[in-house]
């Protein structure tokens, strides 16, 4: 047993209770850190000693004024800025760079009282789906360390599988959050474009990246992104909407929803295990009253194309900031200012960081803009449109997550294409700019597989509530990695 | 099917400011083949008539009082710039 085998209801209890303090809770994590994380490879930075202060300092705040998290800790993907923390985003670019202030998410986790234990590996600059394009270190899957944790924000997702933290923040641009989860066996969701703030979150390509929650729990996952959501000045796409009571949703009542089932997500290349769970999983919500029907969504296979061609154009945009002069690593050898810029980029970015950079250049280069960047921009409305138009007859739409679980480390790093191919069914979501999450929904030898469930713009909610009825109505989110024991005390 | 020869590669690793040998430009030039041909996909797409979308919210201009507010302090500003001198940040020359 550990401590983060309980939800933070049941850790606030206690420590309501007085059987447990927060220096107790963190404690644990560090705990567990040190015991798992020299294997599981989760995380770059500690944040040991303000975290200990810290959770010191909360007891003296007094039990009317702490909020649903308060105390928690929670690890944050290294693509967002920590003030007085290294911040990397995995990349030797950004080697050694102290931002000198926080995320506006990072903010938000502070006046909650969360404590933040440290900084997760992640693919350079979110560019990737295995967590191998890291510059720093490759984080294993704690289900299987011989295979990835998914990516890119494979660190967060692998950290909570494992048990290291209840909580962590990852960011979803073509599957980030919900490909990883999938992959850890975790809960990974990626919130309505313009929910969570940017500001402060390293861009990889701003009209697709958004931050979102990854943990144990459906209702730990609401309350995590009560926390992060709502308007803020700094950033300018972000929606001035109400931020609804997440957890309020989870009434357990999904009498009459209406589930739509795209059969180009249960198509070629997904695997027969994934089609299975999702297939089982409807059974389960229809029990639950939930009505399911087959659609059709006409553009997802052009879902793909359209969205490497836009991120990579926006990415090559965002990462021209990144010339060694104010910040991050700098060459040594430059005779001239030219030389300078290209042999420290050159040197900084990996390998992926590059194709993409090249890829995005040529595609707004002249004379290709219109035949590329153009022409994805107006397929993106058509896949808009899919959702637009299904979601005028379902409340959700459900699919896999990934068409396969986890793969051996080191099997499609050489193969772009086919690495590419795992986001095949979150890619659409960003780019209609809508929400969705991933559950744990069954095992393909021993390996998690995630159900997808896609809502509406701003209706968390009701994604939320379909999760939670289907989580409370199985037990795979209550499984656990073989090496979950071992750190237990 | 467009063709991504080395040269090709070369001219755009330039305009990204990256700096790239022989090898690198042929590898990345036969990567990059691949990946844009998957993408000719999209061709088959009548798309003549179809908006594009740039953001999927529409957008306004996001506008404030123009007064002036702090700006960040000069040794904040200098703290994570490898070489510095007299409250500047040094580059290699920039005039020959």
């Amino acid at each position: 047993m550990s401590l983060f085998d309980k939800t933070a209801d049941e850790l606030q209890r206690l420590i309501k209770a007085g059987e447990l303090s927060f220096a107790d809770v963190t404690q644990e994590a560090f705990d567990r850190i040190r015991e798992l994380d020299p294997e599981v490879a989760a995380f770059l930075q500690l944040n040991e000693e303000q975290a200990t202060a810290r959770a010191k300092e909360l007891e003296q705040t007094p039990a009317s004024e702490r909020g649903p998290l308060f105390g928690m800790p929670i690890g944050v993907k290294d693509n967002i800025v920590t003030e007085g923390i290294e911040t990397t985003a995995s990349s030797r670019i950004l080697e050694g760079f102290i931002p000198i202030y926080d995320a506006t998410v990072v903010r938000k986790l502070k006046d909650a009282g969360m404590v933040i234990t440290g900084k997760l590996n992640m693919d350079e600059f979110a560019m990737g789906s295995s967590n191998e394009n890291s510059y720093y270190k490759k984080t294993k899957n704690p289900w299987n360390l011989q295979t990835v944790p998914g990516g890119s924000s494979g660190g967060s997702a692998a950290a909570v599988a494992a048990g290291e933290v209840p909580f962590a923040l990852g960011s979803d641009t073509g599957g980030s959050i919900r490909q990883p989860a999938a992959f850890c066996g975790v809960v990974g969701m990626k919130p309505t474009y313009g929910r969570v703030s940017r500001f402060g979150l390293i861009a990889f390509a701003s009209s697709l990246d958004q931050i979102g929650p990854v943990t144990r729990t459906v209702e730990d996952n609401a309350k995590l992104l009560q926390v992060i959501s709502g308007h803020d000045d700094m950033d300018s796409t972000s929606a001035d909407v109400p931020v609804p009571d997440f957890a309020a949703a989870l009434t357990g009542d999904i009498k009459g929803l209406r589930i739509g089932v795209p059969k180009e997500y249960l198509g070629e290349g997904v695997s027969e295990g994934a089609r299975q769970a999702v297939l089982d999983a409807l059974r389960v919500l229809e029990e639950k009253g939930a009505t399911w029907e087959e659609i059709s969504m006409p553009h997802s296979k052009y879902a793909l194309s359209t969205y490497y061609l836009l991120s990579s154009s926006e990415a090559s945009s965002n990462l021209a900031r990144f010339d060694g002069i104010r910040y991050g690593y700098r060459t040594n050898q430059a005779e001239n200012l030219l030389d300078f810029y290209m042999n420290t980029r050159a040197e900084g970015f990996g390998d992926e960081v590059k194709r993409r950079i090249m890829l995005g250049t040529y595609a707004l280069s002249s004379g290709y803009y219109d035949a590329y960047y153009k022409k994805a921009q107006k397929t993106r409305t058509l896949i808009k449109q899919d959702f637009d138009q299904a979601f005028e007859k379902f409340d959700v739409i459900i699919g896999p997550t990934t068409p396969t679980p986890s793969f051996n480390i080191g099997e499609k790093i050489d193969d772009p294409l086919t690495m590419y191919a795992n986001d095949i069914l979150t890619i659409p979501v960003n780019l209609a700019g809508i929400p969705a999450i991933s559950v744990p929904c069954g095992f393909d030898n021993g390996l998690p597989l995630g159900l997808q469930i896609i809502g509406r713009p701003f209706d968390e909610e009701t994604i939320y509530r379909t999760a939670h009825v289907f989580e409370q109505a199985t037990d795979f989110h209550k499984q656990k990695p073989g090496l979950w024991e071992v750190a237990a005390k | 099917m467009a063709k991504i020869t080395k040269e090709k590669v070369t001219e755009v690793a330039h305009l990204a400011r990256l700096a790239i040998s022989e090898e690198e430009a042929e590898h990345f030039a036969e990567q990059l083949e691949a990946i844009t041909n998957a993408m000719e996909l999209l061709n088959e797409l009548d798309t003549e008539n179809v908006e594009p979308t740039t953001h999927v919210y529409p957008m306004v201009n996001v506008l404030r009082e123009d007064q002036a507010e702090p700006g960040i302090p000069r040794e904040l500003a200098l703290k994570n710039a490898r070489e510095h001198e007299a409250g500047q940040i040094k580059v290699p020359n920039v005039l020959d």
